[in-house]
C-alpha cells in the first residue's frame, strides 16, 4: 500500500518535472514579462521591446549552436572566444567590401568548430575538454589578431546590420535571428543531418551500428556551432560600432548553455527544442534587462541566473 | 583437486551461504523461482545455465545487489539481508566481476590495499610497509609481479587475480567468481585456477560461474543448474558427465522430441555462389578461424552455449570489432572490415542481441526509429522527404503489424517485441543483401515470437541471406537449412540436410573439444 | 619503474605481463615530465635571450606574481584528478579578495580568515551538488562562477575595497628571505597539498576515483566524502589567493581573476595531470605554474605584445598536452 502510494507521488513527482522541463520556460517568460508591464516604466513600448530583441540577438544565435551540439550530448565551451575572434576577423576585410568580410569572418567560426569538431569525433576527445583549450587560447588569438586594440568600425554596410530597421520599426538584426532560428529548427526537422544528430545523441552506439555517418555529422555539428557563433560575433561587433576583442561574448557560453537547458534540450543529448532555446534566450535576457530597468543592481540577476541554470539541470536529471 | 579436501569436509557441514525458497521478481518477469541453494566452506561450486536462466539474479541476492521478493538468505547460519554490495562485502563475500572492477592507473599495491593501507606514525599512507605486505599477499597467490607495477599494464588475468587476492585478503569466507576466465587467455586460466585451488585449501566457499564447461569439469567439485529461474539440479560434479550437464542446462535429454525443420529443400540454393562467405575469421581470445557461408534465400542457423563466439562473429563481420585477421566477402566482393558504415553500405544489416543499447534509440519516435538507415534513400539533397518516409514507415508498420499508438509513439514505451520490430523496419527499409539476426527473439512474448520468425521465413523467400543467433534449440533447427556451431570461438560443427535436428544438435554442443 | 620479476620458486602461474613498450614508456615520461624539460628548455632561452630575466628582481617579481595562480593550480590539481573541473576559481578568487577587504578593518587576521571561510563553504556547496546532487561538475562550478563573480561585484557596490590597516597589508608586502610571505605561503600549501594527495586516504581516494568511479564504489571508498572535500579545498584556496592578491595590491577588485580558471586549468594539464582523471602530480602542477609564468614574463619582457599573447600560448599548450595526452593513452589500455 504505502509502496504504491510512494510509487504514484514519484509519478507525480517525474510528472511535474517533466511539465517544468517542456512547459516552465513559457510560463517563467510570460511571468517575467507581466511582471515588467506592472513594475517597470514603459515597458510596453516599442522602444524598449525592440531593444530588448536586439540585445538578446548574440546569446540566441549562440545559443542555437549550442542546441545542437548538446543535441549530441556534446558541448562547446568555446563559442565566446569564436565571437571574440569573428570580432578580430571582421575589421581586417573590411577592405574587400562587408559582404566579403563577412564571409572570411563565418568562414573563420567554421574552421575553429571543424578544429573542435575532429578533436571530438576523430581524436576522439571529449566535447568540454577539446572546447576548454580553444575557449583559453580562442580570445588570446582574437587579441593577437586585432593587435589588443578596441578598433572602430565604419562600414556601413556592418553598421547597417544593427542599425536597419525594417519598416522603421524592426530591428534587421533580430530578423536575421528569427530567420537563423527558423532555418536551423527546419534543419533539425527536416533534414537527414537533423535526423542523424538527434539518432547520435540519442544513441551513439546505435549510430554506429546502423551505419550513420558518425564523425562527420559531429564535425559538421561542431562547425556549425562555430559559424553561429561567428555571426554573432559579427552583429555584436556591428551593435557596438567596434570589434571589442577582449570583452565581446565574455560568459556567453554560460548565459547559453542556461538558455538552451532552460528551454527544454536536455543535456543528455537525443533533442532539440529551438522554440524552447529562443524563449530560453529571451528570458535570460529580459531577466538582467528586469533589474537594470529598475536600476536594481545587475549582479542580482547574475546570481539568480546560476540559480536557474542548477535548477534547470537537476530538474532534468531527476527525470529518469 | 577435490581429494585433498574432501577428508575434512563434510555434507553435513554447516553451509557459508544458503538461499532457501528464494523468489525475485520485477515487473513482469520472475528472475528467480523458490530456490534453495547451500554454498559450503571448502567447495568449488559451479553455477551454470544459459541467458536469462537467473545466475546473475543468484550473484546479485548473495552480494547484496537485490533483495529477495520472497524466501531468506543466511550467512554463516544467520539470516541475513544486505541492502548494498558493501554490506555482503564487509561480511566477508568477495565478489569478482567478469570485468576487473580495479583502478587501472594505480600501481597493483595500491590497487590491494587502498582504503585501508598501513600507516606510519604520522598517519600518512606507508608505502614501503603497504609494498612489502603486497609482496607478501601476491606471493601467498603465487602470483609474480612487481607490486609497484601500474595494474593497467598487466594482462587482464593479473589483474583478475590481483581482484581476487585483494578481496581474499579481507579475510572473505566466501568469494563469488562471475565468469572470470572469460576474458583471459588459457595459460592465464591456469594461473587463475592454481590460485582458486589455494583459496579452497584454506576452506573459503567458491562459488564459480562460468559458460565453458571444460573449465567446470577442470575445477568444482559441486554444480548447481538453473533454467527460467528455477533450479534444475544441484549437487556433486562427478554424477553428471557432458552430455548430462548440457541436458540439464538445456532442458532436454538427449533423445527428445523431434522438432520439424524448416521445409526448405537446401538443393535450392547449393548451385548459387554465397551471398556472404567468412574464411578464417580470427579475433583472439574469442574468434579462432571461423568460416561460415550463406546462400541469397538459406537461414543459417549460428549455434553454440553461451559465450561461444556467436555474438562474436556477428560483430565481427559487421565491423564492430575489429579483426586480427580473415576475409569477408559479399555477393563476391571483398568487404574492408572495420567500419559498420562499410558493412551496411555493402548490404550487411545487423539486429543486435542488446536492443536497448545498440538498437533503438529510445527517445526517438517509431518514425524516426524505422527511417533512421534509410534516411539518404529518403531525401532529396539533404531535405527528407516527409511523404516518403510516412509511406515508408506505415507500410512496415502495417506489414510487421507493430502495435502502437501511432508512428509518432516514443519507441522506449514499446513492449519488446514491437522494439524487434521497429529494428527489422530499420533494415528492412535499406533492403539489405544480409541480415544477421542475433537473439532475434529473446525477450518478446511468445505471439510476438510466432511473428517474427514468420517473418523470417517471409525474408528468406524473398532471396535475403539470413545468419540466425539463437540461444533455443527449437528456434535454430525449425528456422535454419543449415547450423555452424561454434565452441570456444571455434567451429565445433555443421549440421546439414536431414541431420538438422535437435538431437544431432545436443550432441554437438554437448560433445567436449577433444575430437578435433 | 621496474617490472622485476619475482624468485622464480613462486613462479608456477604463468603471468601475462605486457612489457611496457617505447610508446607506453613515452606517454608515461611525456605524461610526468615533460613540463619540467619544457620549462628548463624555456627558462634557458629566455637567460639568453634577455639580460633582464635571470636577475633576481626578475626572478622574485615571477614568483610573486605566480603564488596566487600556484595556491588555486593546487586546489584544481585536486579536482582534477578526481575527474571534475572548478571553473568557478577565478570569480572566488575576486569573491575572497573583496572579503579580505572588508574584514581588514577588523585586523590581519580576520582579514585571511572570512574570505578563506567562506570560500570554502562556496566550495562546498559545490562539492555538495555535484558528489550528492550527481550533477555535471563543469554547469555546477559555470553556475558558482557567476554566483560568486555576482556576489563579488555586489558586496563591493562594484568598486575597488581597500585593505585598512599596516597589518593586513603587511602579509602580502613583505619578504622573508627575498620571496614575498604569499610566495611562501603558497610554497607551504604546495608541499602540503603534496602530502595529502600522495600519502592520505583522501589523496588516493581522489586518484581511485579519477581512474575509476565505479571501482571506487565496490571498494568501499568515501567517494561522496572526498569529491566534496575536493571542491571545499579548491574553494578555500581560491579565497586565500584572493586575499593574499588584495593584501598585496592595497585593496580588493571585484574584478580581479577573471580568466583565471582557464590559466589555472591550462597549467594544471601542462604539468601533466590528465584531464580526464586518475593521474597527476604537484610537482607537474608547480612546474605547469613555472611555465606559464616565464612564458608571460618573455612576454612582457619582449615588450609590443599584450598579455593576450600569453593566452594563445597557453591554449596551443593545452591543446597539444591533451592531444598528445589522448593519443599516447589508446595506446595504454590494453
Amino acid at each position: 500500500m504505502s509502496e504504491a502510494t510512494a510509487d504514484e507521488s514519484g509519478r507525480d513527482r517525474a510528472e511535474m518535472a517533466r511539465w517544468i522541463r517542456d512547459r516552465g520556460v513559457y510560463v517563467a517568460l510570460a511571468a517575467l514579462f507581466l511582471l515588467n508591464v506592472v513594475v517597470t516604466n514603459n515597458f510596453l513600448s516599442v522602444g524598449t521591446i525592440s531593444l530588448q530583441l536586439v540585445e538578446v540577438v548574440p546569446i540566441l544565435l549562440v545559443s542555437l549552436g549550442l542546441a545542437l551540439v548538446i543535441g549530441t550530448e556534446g558541448i562547446d565551451l568555446s563559442v565566446g572566444s569564436v565571437m571574440a575572434i569573428a570580432a578580430g576577423v571582421l575589421p581586417l576585410y573590411l577592405g574587400y567590401g562587408w559582404v566579403a568580410a563577412l564571409i572570411v569572418t563565418l568562414l573563420a567560426g567554421a574552421v575553429i568548430g571543424l578544429l573542435n569538431g575532429v578533436m571530438v569525433a576523430v581524436v576522439g576527445i571529449q566535447p568540454i575538454v577539446a572546447t576548454l583549450a580553444v575557449l583559453v587560447g580562442g580570445r588570446g588569438l582574437a587579441q593577437v589578431i586585432a593587435g589588443g586594440r578596441q578598433v572602430r568600425i565604419t562600414d556601413e554596410g556592418i553598421l547597417a546590420l544593427a542599425r536597419t530597421r525594417i519598416g522603421g520599426v524592426v530591428p534587421l538584426s533580430v530578423l536575421i535571428a528569427l530567420a537563423v532560428s527558423a532555418l536551423v529548427a527546419w534543419i533539425v526537422k527536416r533534414t537527414v543531418f537533423g535526423h542523424q544528430l538527434l539518432a547520435i545523441g540519442g544513441n551513439r552506439k546505435a549510430s554506429v551500428f546502423s551505419g550513420l555517418p558518425v564523425r562527420r555529422i559531429l564535425i559538421g555539428v561542431y562547425a556549425a556551432s562555430g559559424v553561429l557563433a561567428a555571426l554573432a560575433g559579427v552583429l555584436a561587433t556591428a551593435r557596438l560600432g567596434a570589434s571589442d576583442t577582449p570583452n565581446v561574448g565574455q560568459l556567453i557560453e554560460l548565459a547559453s548553455i542556461t538558455a538552451v537547458v532552460v528551454g527544454g534540450t536536455p543535456l543528455s543529448g537525443g533533442q532539440v527544442r529551438i522554440v524552447g532555446t529562443v524563449a530560453g534566450a529571451v528570458l535570460m535576457q529580459l531577466l538582467t534587462a528586469t533589474f537594470i530597468m529598475n536600476n536594481l543592481p545587475y549582479t542580482w540577476a547574475q546570481m539568480i541566473q546560476a540559480g536557474i541554470i542548477i535548477a534547470a539541470v537537476y530538474i532534468q536529471s531527476n527525470r529518469t | 583437486m577435490s581429494d585433498s579436501s574432501t577428508d575434512t569436509r563434510t555434507d553435513s557441514a554447516d553451509p557459508v551461504l544458503s538461499l532457501r525458497g528464494v523468489t525475485v521478481r520485477f515487473p513482469g518477469v520472475t528472475a528467480l523461482a523458490d530456490v534453495d541453494f547451500d554454498l559450503r566452506a571448502g567447495e568449488i561450486h559451479g553455477l551454470v545455465g544459459e541467458n536469462g536462466a537467473g545466475k546473475s539474479s543468484l550473484i546479485k541476492i548473495l552480494t547484496g545487489v537485490y533483495q529477495a521478493t520472497e524466501g531468506e538468505v543466511h550467512y554463516l547460519g544467520e539470516q541475513v539481508s544486505f541492502a548494498t554490495p558493501g554490506d555482503a562485502q564487509d561480511a566477508g563475500i568477495a565478489t569478482i566481476y567478469q570485468e576487473v572492477d580495479l583502478v587501472p592507473l594505480m600501481t597493483v599495491a595500491q590497487n590491494l590495499f587502498i582504503g585501508r593501507a598501513p600507516r606510519t606514525r604520522w598517519h600518512t599512507i606507508d608505502f614501503t610497509a603497504m609494498n612489502e605486505r603486497a609482496k607478501d599477499v601476491l606471493a601467498d597467490f603465487g602470483i609474480p609481479v612487481d607490486p609497484t607495477t601500474p595494474l593497467q599494464r598487466l594482462g587482464l588475468g593479473v589483474q583478475q587475480m590481483v581482484a581476487i587476492a585483494r578481496s581474499v585478503s579481507q579475510d572473505a569466507r566466501a568469494v563469488i567468481m562471475d565468469e572470470p576466465t572469460s576474458s583471459l587467455e588459457a595459460a592465464e586460466v591456469d594461473t587463475l585456477f592454481e590460485v582458486i585451488r589455494r583459496l579452497h585449501d584454506r576452506d573459503v566457499a567458491i562459488l564459480f560461474v562460468s559458460h565453458r564447461l571444460d573449465e567446470l569439469f577442470r575445477i568444482c567439485d559441486q554444480v548447481t543448474v538453473l533454467r527460467d529461474g528455477h533450479l534444475v539440479h544441484s549437487g556433486p560434479l562427478d554424477e553428471l558427465d557432458r552430455g548430462g550437464l548440457v541436458a540439464k542446462m538445456l532442458g532436454r535429454e538427449l533423445v527428445g522430441k523431434q522438432t520439424q525443420q524448416r521445409d526448405h529443400d537446401p538443393d535450392d540454393h547449393d548451385d548459387r555462389p554465397p551471398m556472404l562467405e567468412v574464411s578464417g575469421l580470427t579475433r583472439m581470445p574469442t574468434l579462432d578461424h571461423v568460416d561460415l557461408q550463406v546462400r541469397p534465400g538459406e537461414v543459417l542457423g549460428l549455434a553454440g552455449l553461451l559465450g561461444a563466439g556467436r555474438s562474436e562473429t556477428a560483430r565481427a563481420i559487421m565491423g564492430i570489432d575489429t579483426i586480427d585477421e580473415g576475409t569477408v566477402t559479399i555477393d563476391g566482393q571483398p568487404l574492408r572490415t572495420g567500419r559498420p558504415r562499410r558493412a551496411v553500405a555493402a548490404g550487411v544489416a545487423l539486429l543486435p542481441e542488446d536492443r536497448r543499447s545498440e538498437g533503438i534509440i529510445p527517445d526517438l519516435s517509431i518514425r524516426e526509429n524505422i527511417a533512421l538507415a534509410a534516411l539518404p534513400q529518403l531525401s532529396k539533397a539533404g531535405v527528407v522527404s516527409e511523404s516518403a518516409v510516412d509511406d515508408l514507415v506505415d507500410s512496415f508498420m502495417q506489414r510487421l503489424d507493430v502495435k502502437a499508438s501511432g508512428p509518432d509513439q516514443k519507441v522506449r514505451e514499446l513492449s519488446g517485441g514491437n522494439q524487434q520490430k521497429v529494428m527489422l523496419a530499420r533494415w528492412l527499409c535499406v533492403e539489405p543483401r544480409v541480415m544477421i539476426m542475433d537473439e532475434p527473439t529473446r525477450g518478446i512474448d511468445v505471439g510476438a515470437k510466432v511473428e517474427i520468425r514468420e517473418l523470417i521465413d517471409e525474408l528468406a523467400e524473398q532471396g535475403l541471406a539470413i545468419v540466425l543467433i539463437s540461444s533455443e534449440l527449437d528456434e535454430v533447427v525449425e528456422e535454419s537449412d543449415r547450423v555452424v556451431v561454434l565452441r570456444d570461438g571455434e567451429v565445433a560443427g555443421r549440421l546439414e540436410g536431414e541431420r538438422v535436428t535437435e538431437d544431432e544438435l545436443m550432441q554437438v554442443l554437448a560433445s567436449g573439444g577433444d575430437e578435433q | 619503474m621496474s617490472t622485476e620479476t619475482a624468485p622464480a620458486a613462486e613462479g608456477t602461474a604463468h603471468v601475462v605481463e605486457y612489457e611496457p613498450d617505447f610508446r607506453n614508456r613515452m606517454a608515461e615520461l611525456a605524461q610526468k615530465h615533460i613540463s619540467l624539460v619544457v620549462l628548463v628548455v624555456v627558462v634557458v632561452i629566455a637567460s639568453v635571450s634577455f639580460d633582464d630575466f635571470a636577475t633576481a628582481d626578475n626572478l622574485t617579481n615571477i614568483a610573486i606574481q605566480n603564488a596566487q595562480l600556484l595556491l588555486i593550480a593546487v586546489g584544481m590539481t585536486l579536482v582534477i584528478i578526481s575527474m571534475g573541473i572548478d571553473l568557478s576559481v577565478g570569480s572566488v578568487y575576486a569573491l575572497g579578495a573583496i572579503l579580505a577587504g572588508m574584514a581588514s578593518s577588523s585586523g590581519a587576521i580576520p582579514s585571511i580568515l572570512l574570505p578563506l571561510l567562506v570560500c570554502a563553504v562556496f566550495g562546498t556547496v559545490q562539492g555538495l551538488l555535484i558528489g550528492r546532487g550527481r550533477m555535471t561538475p563543469f554547469i555546477v562550478t559555470l553556475a558558482g562562477l557567476l554566483f560568486a563573480r555576482g556576489a563579488a561585484l555586489a558586496l563591493s557596490s562594484e568598486l575597488p575595497v581597500s585593505i585598512e590597516g599596516d597589518a593586513a597589508r603587511w602579509i602580502g608586502q613583505s619578504e622573508v628571505l627575498g620571496l614575498g610571505i604569499p610566495v611562501w605561503i603558497a610554497l607551504a600549501v604546495l608541499a602540503a597539498g603534496a602530502l595529502v594527495l600522495n600519502r592520505t586516504g583522501f589523496g588516493q581516494s581522489l586518484f581511485a576515483i579519477g581512474g575509476s568511479e565505479e571501482a571506487a564504489v565496490l571498494m568501499g571508498l568515501p567517494v561522496v566524502r572526498s569529491k566534496v572535500l575536493a571542491y571545499t579545498i579548491t574553494g578555500a584556496l581560491s579565497g586565500l589567493a584572493g586575499a593574499l592578491l588584495a593584501s598585496r595590491l592595497g585593496s580588493g577588485l571585484p574584478t580581479a581573476g577573471a580568466g583565471l580558471e582557464l590559466d589555472a586549468i591550462a597549467a594544471v594539464v601542462i604539468g601533466g595531470t590528465l584531464l580526464t582523471g586518475g593521474a597527476g602530480s604537484m610537482s607537474g602542477t608547480l612546474a605547469g605554474v613555472l611555465l606559464l609564468g616565464v612564458i608571460q614574463n618573455m612576454i612582457n619582457l619582449y615588450g609590443g605584445l599584450g598579455s593576450y599573447a600569453q593566452q594563445v600560448v597557453s591554449g596551443v599548450f593545452l591543446l597539444i598536452v591533451v592531444v598528445v595526452q589522448r593519443i599516447l593513452n589508446r595506446s595504454q589500455r590494453v
